[in-house]
């Protein structure tokens, strides 16, 4: 196991990141802030309580996810698209290093910012709304499995990539508007029936009630169906992974 | 010993595009060896299957006996490559980004080794800048250092000095020399024949995907090196021309140029001042030129 290769492309991940942390820091807590702002405190305040919550708290998972999940992306695919598109890939594709420890390390470090990003949200919430986390324990591990499979996605759409458009079409096309909805905002149960059932088609419903579940104990969805379909996805991204490397598909030539 | 083995290798691109055609090549411990080729001939192909960068469609390669597939952390721990493009991340640091290369290869951190790798290259007062501050040479000089940086048993060089001033290059294939002095195989292929012949100690030459030759080098230029015989008379004769008819020459002024075949015909040298001297022919300087890969290299590949 070349535990030092992992921990190499890890560091160097992370210092890629915190070059230019405060950006990557500053937008996705502008953005929260603006969030509370207009649907917390302007209109929240005149729909009232959701399933026993106030409006600008019961977003706050919502919100959370919306970030976590591009973030989580964008991360993943652009540590491993930037060495292709760089040239510097040569360097880890001719080490002793496996696929799997390569993704190891790609994927930790993406799911750390993450993670980051994440708990920054979080405390930048409490600025605007009084938060009780019914399970802070679950809710944590929640938060690093929905990142870790998000950055295992990211990754694959980082190897498949082969200009910057294609990096962000998933996830402007897919993802965030899968998140808008997927609950962040509303509660599923508040659409008309033929909508709610679209709805179950929609992975990141499952992931939204997952987490909302830790901040506030009621789950829309059965907590094991919703757990069972993020470990679910978590295993499809590491098959592909796994094929992506066994077939060198668009790394090597 | 034998450092890399290949064997009936072919390669096919994603295109269809067949890059190398029946490789075989063997790399002996120790010594440099310097593949010689025109644009597009698949010398980068053939370095980039070996380390792992390209994949090969059939045949078998070896390093020090581990198979690059099978065995490949193996066979890639003991290498280190220099590849053609220079690429970095710009925005790393000189020593962040030789650390980074020893991690990937496993090797316990040295800052020790990695300034001594500096040193020798002479970059070591510049480890604390960002790569984007370096000059082009600079940079190639650090691609150089991060192969090194993991302390491999062959060090590949794809076109090492390409875009290198003179001193430098100089002072580049001192320190081939040295790591050749120590034990490392060096596998590099260049565009300047200078190089090769100044380095190397078996030449290979590839030509469209398929290797021409490969030789020891002293052999290559005793093999094809016909020597040209340059004298220099003091007074052209009428009748020169039927004294001479038996040699291929030509003249520019007072210079006779021949090319003698001294392989097949080792009294070429002494039968033809014989002939100059019995037909008073007298003559005040006389070179002997070897020919040079160079030519032997346009030679090869016109056939
Ligand atoms: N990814 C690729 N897809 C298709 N053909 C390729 C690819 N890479 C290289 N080739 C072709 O393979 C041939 C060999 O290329 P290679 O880079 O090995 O040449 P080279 O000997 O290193 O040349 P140079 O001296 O210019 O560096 C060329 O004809 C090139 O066009
Ligand atoms: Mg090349």
């Amino acid at each position: 196991m070349n535990i030092k290769g992992i921990v190499a492309i890890y560091k160097y991940e992370m210092s890629r990141t915190f070059r230019t942390f405060g950006q990557s820091i500053a937008s996705p807590v502008l953005s929260t802030a603006l969030y509370f702002i207009v649907f917390g405190s302007a209109i929240g305040s005149r729909i009232g309580e959701i399933d026993g919550v106030n409006y600008s708290s019961f977003i706050v998972p919502g919100l959370i996810m919306l970030t976590v999940l591009t973030q989580s992306l964008s991360n993943a695919s652009f540590g491993i698209f930037f060495p292709k598109f760089s040239g510097t890939i040569y360097e880890v594709l001719s080490a002793p290093i496996s696929p799997f420890e390569i993704t190891t390390g790609y994927v930790t470090a993406a799911t750390t910012k993450s993670v980051i990003v994440g708990s920054i949200i979080l405390i930048t919430s409490t600025f605007f709304v009084d938060l009780n986390i019914k399970y802070p324990f679950e809710m944590f591990c929640l938060l690093i499995l929905i990142c870790l499979t998000f950055s295992l996605f990211g990754f694959i759409i980082g190897v498949w990539a082969n200009d910057f458009q294609r990096i962000q079409l998933i996830p402007s096309f897919v993802i965030t508007p899968l998140t808008f909805l997927g609950g962040s905002f509303y509660s599923i149960s508040m659409l008309p029936e033929i909508w709610q059932k679209i709805s179950y088609f929609n992975p990141i419903v499952y992931l939204i009630s997952a987490f909302r579940w830790s901040f506030y104990g009621e789950e829309e969805i059965d907590l094991y169906i919703s757990i069972t379909t993020i470990f679910i996805f978590l295993f499809a991204c590491l098959l592909t992974i796994h094929f992506i490397f066994k077939t060198g598909y668009r790394i090597k030539s | 010993m034998t450092a890399i083995l290949v064997k009936n290798l072919n390669k096919y691109y994603d295109n269809g595009f067949k890059a190398l055609s029946n490789i075989n090549l063997e790399i002996k411990k120790g010594e440099i060896f310097a593949l010689l080729g025109p644009n597009g001939a698949g010398k980068s192909t053939l370095i980039n299957i070996i380390c792992g960068i390209n994949k090969k469609k059939d045949g078998e390669i070896t390093v020090f006996g581990h198979d690059i597939e099978k065995n490949y952390k193996m066979a890639r721990s003991k290498i280190g490559l220099v590849p053609q493009e220079i690429a970095t991340d710009s925005f790393e640091k000189v020593i962040d980004t030789l650390k980074f290369s020893r991690g990937l290869f496993n090797k316990k951190s040295s800052t020790e080794y990695l300034e001594k790798v500096l040193k020798s290259l002479e970059l070591f007062k510049k480890r604390n800048q960002q790569i984007r501050t370096l000059s082009g040479g600079m940079k190639r000089r650090v691609m150089i250092a991060k192969a090194m940086s993991h302390e491999p048993n062959i060090l590949f060089l794809d076109e090492p000095t390409a875009g290198v001033d003179v001193e430098l290059r100089q002072s580049l294939w001192k320190n081939l020399y040295d790591l050749k002095k120590n034990g490392v195989t060096i596998f590099l292929t260049t565009h300047y024949i200078e190089e090769a012949e100044r380095l190397a100690d078996r030449v290979g030459i590839i030509h469209q995907g398929e290797i021409l030759m490969v030789e020891k080098k002293d052999k290559i230029l005793e093999k094809l090196g016909d020597k040209r015989v340059i004298i220099t008379i003091n007074k052209t004769s009428k009748n020169l021309k039927n004294i001479l008819i038996k040699y291929n020459y030509q003249k520019k002024k007072n210079k006779l140029i021949f090319s003698l075949d001294l392989k097949n015909n080792r009294n070429s040298v002494s039968d033809l001042f014989k002939d100059l001297i019995n037909n008073s022919i007298s003559f005040y300087d006389v070179e002997i030129k070897k020919n040079n890969l160079e030519e032997i290299f346009l030679k090869l590949i016109d056939q």
